[in-house]
């Protein structure tokens, strides 16, 4: 630091200037990255686009083993009427067989707590790279598994959403929902 | 500029003394594009970088044209590409031009890094200039990609889709980053928008590393096919007339077959489902990139864990940064490398293999006789790969014996003549 005409300090010591410095130094780190937050903010989803978080679907029409798909948040969300024999096969799993540990009831609990065993409500989406699995609609694929089969990169799912095998590494989402009766269900 | 070959050019036209004397642009295209002394044994590789640039700018000008009739929203981009296509004049030829043009750049740069790879480029004093090129792989393929997505097309929404989430694979923020790229909960109007905001400004950002990719080209010269430095005069000619007219020549009977692409076959090198308009509940068949991604696409698929299988495509990519100091042999030129020539080209035949398994289902089989299913074949390949440059290129470059390299380009040359 210390020039011929500028006093150092004795022994090395930090002069005024290098304070300074580190001061203003440390002054400008720290605007650079205030400057920078709301350019990297903005990306973020913004407040309309949050607004369509919801939806509510009434459920009345899907008949046991059928399923639909409905439009949530620009993505697919999967709700199944579950018959007995799919049901049962989901709760006989061992979770120490499932590479994302869950238990069924976990899955088809809404957000008051209250399980209902019949409807597996889940995001379409393929935990491994976005896709959206078959074995919605009848006649589709459905996998080994009796749940969905994703054809992108073959991961398969349960009658649970859970995944059993392929790529994928977690189960399909379940999204926030609630049964404000029998047959109306909000998501989101 | 760093260069100090020839004399200070002397200009009769007063007007160009006068502006050179004040900012010398005209010293300096003379210096470098002029009396510039050039190894006199280039071959028709050479000729691909000059054709990189000229499809570089050829991008940018049908790009800015489209994008005067484009319209970057969910709900109208599809159309738009539709309209310039049948309304708009001439709308069908730039876009084709543009579409087209994409394939050949990609194919103009892989034959560019062919040429490296081969006759050793990237060795001392050339890596910095090679590493400026790998970020223009690097900015091409993040160009391509949200070009790709602006049609709004099924392969559009769902090529977004699975890039965006190869970012859900980073560990505990992979989702919220996912989120912060889309601005929503989906591949949706806001990606679209931001895609078109990048896909304009990323070429500028090309043309910038290209001009310091030049530059740093131009501090110790180009290297040649026998990868030995220029020791005089003798064994180099000036940059202009003879590699202009060299790579004039080149560009033209690449332009003629670009142009059999572009009015001819301008659909044969895209996926047709690209012409089914984005439906985000509906995931086509199969989700396939376009060609020049093919390879890396495998190597992705070709591991069955997510984040390693992100790693590793990204890795294949990045292990070019470091390629100069992974090769240990001081020979340049695989002409007088006999072990390791035949190494690059297995490395192309794997890059081939590669790129056919990530165009197929992983579930299809290769029949060669006996069927091999793809998945096996694009993980040996994969393995290869990364056996090529981990293993073979360190070890390699201190058992193999090299041939004795001649004592100077000319008299390379001219003994060839005699």
């Amino acid at each position: 630091m210390a020039s011929s005409s500028i006093p150092a300090g004795d022994h090395g010591d930090p002069t005024r200037r290098d304070f300074l410095m580190v001061a203003s130094g440390a002054l400008a780190a720290v605007g650079g990255i205030a400057t920078a937050w709301p350019f990297i903010n903005n990306l973020n989803p913004a407040a309309d686009t949050l607004a369509l978080s919801s939806i509510e679907v009434n459920v009345k029409a899907i008949a046991v083993g059928q399923a639909i798909t409905v439009k949530w948040r620009g993505k697919p969300v999967f709700i199944r009427h579950r018959t007995e024999e799919e049901i049962k096969e989901a709760e006989a799993v061992k979770l120490s067989d499932l590479p994302d540990p869950q238990t069924d009831d976990s899955r088809v609990t809404d957000t008051a707590h209250k399980v209902r065993r019949e409807w597996l409500i889940v995001v379409g989406v393929c935990t491994h790279l976005g896709c959206v699995p078959l074995g919605t609609k009848q006649g589709d694929p459905r996998g080994e598994y009796g749940g969905w089969f994703c054809p992108c990169h073959g991961s398969q799912y349960d009658t649970s959403g859970r995944i059993r095998k392929g790529p994928a590494p977690k189960n399909l989402a379940v999204p926030d929902y609630l049964f404000s009766s029998d047959t109306l269900v909000k998501i989101g | 500029m760093a260069s100090q070959h020839g004399a200070q050019p002397v200009f009769n036209n007063k007007v160009i003394a006068w502006i050179d004397h004040r900012l010398p642009i005209f010293s300096y295209i003379e210096k470098e594009y002029h009396t510039f002394p050039t190894p006199r044994n280039f071959n028709y590789f050479w000729n691909f970088g000059a054709i990189a640039s000229v499809m570089l700018v050829l991008m940018i000008a049908t790009g800015i044209v489209l994008a005067m009739n484009y319209q970057p929203n969910a709900d109208l981009a599809f159309n738009s590409v539709e309209r310039i296509m049948r309304d708009v004049p001439s709308g069908w030829l730039i876009r084709y031009m543009h579409m087209t043009g994409a394939s050949f750049f990609f194919a103009a740069v892989y034959v560019h890094i062919f040429r490296g790879l081969y006759y050793g480029s990237y060795k001392a004093p050339r890596e910095l200039l090679w590493i400026l090129g790998v970020v223009i792989l690097l900015l091409m393929m993040a160009t391509a990609f949200m070009g790709y997505v602006l049609p709004w097309g099924q392969m559009s929404f769902w090529g977004a889709t699975v890039i965006t989430n190869l970012f859900s694979a980073i560990p505990v923020v992979g989702d919220s980053i996912v989120t912060w790229l889309w601005g929503g909960f989906a591949v949706d109007n806001p990606t679209l928008n931001r895609f078109f905001a990048l896909h304009y400004l990323l070429p500028f950002i090309i043309v910038a590393v290209v001009a310091l990719h030049v530059v740093a080209l131009h501090v110790h010269g180009s290297n040649n096919p026998l990868g030995i430095d220029p020791k005089g005069p003798q064994d180099t000619v000036p940059f202009h007339p003879y590699y202009t007219m060299k790579d004039g020549f080149g560009l033209t009977v690449f332009l003629v077959v670009y142009a059999c692409f572009v009015f001819f076959a301008p659909n044969s090198l895209g996926e047709p489902v690209n012409y089914v308009p984005a439906n985000p509940l509906v995931t086509p068949n199969e989700i396939v990139p376009e060609w020049y991604l093919l390879p890396f696409y495998a190597i992705l698929r070709s591991i069955p864990d997510k984040l390693l299988g992100v790693l590793a495509m990204f890795g294949s990519i990045a292990l070019l940064f470091v390629l100069p100091w992974l090769d240990t042999s001081r020979v340049r030129s695989c002409t007088f490398r006999p072990i390791y020539k035949w190494f690059v080209f297995a490395l192309v035949i794997n890059m081939l293999i590669l790129g056919y398994c990530g165009a197929h289902s992983p579930d299809a089989a290769l029949d060669i006789g006996i069927k091999i299913p793809l998945l096996v074949v694009a993980r040996l390949c994969t393995a290869y790969y990364f056996f090529h440059f981990l293993l073979l290129l360190p070890i390699l470059g201190k058992i193999e014996r090299p041939l004795p390299l001649p004592p100077s380009i000319a008299d390379a040359v001219l003994a060839k003549k005699a």
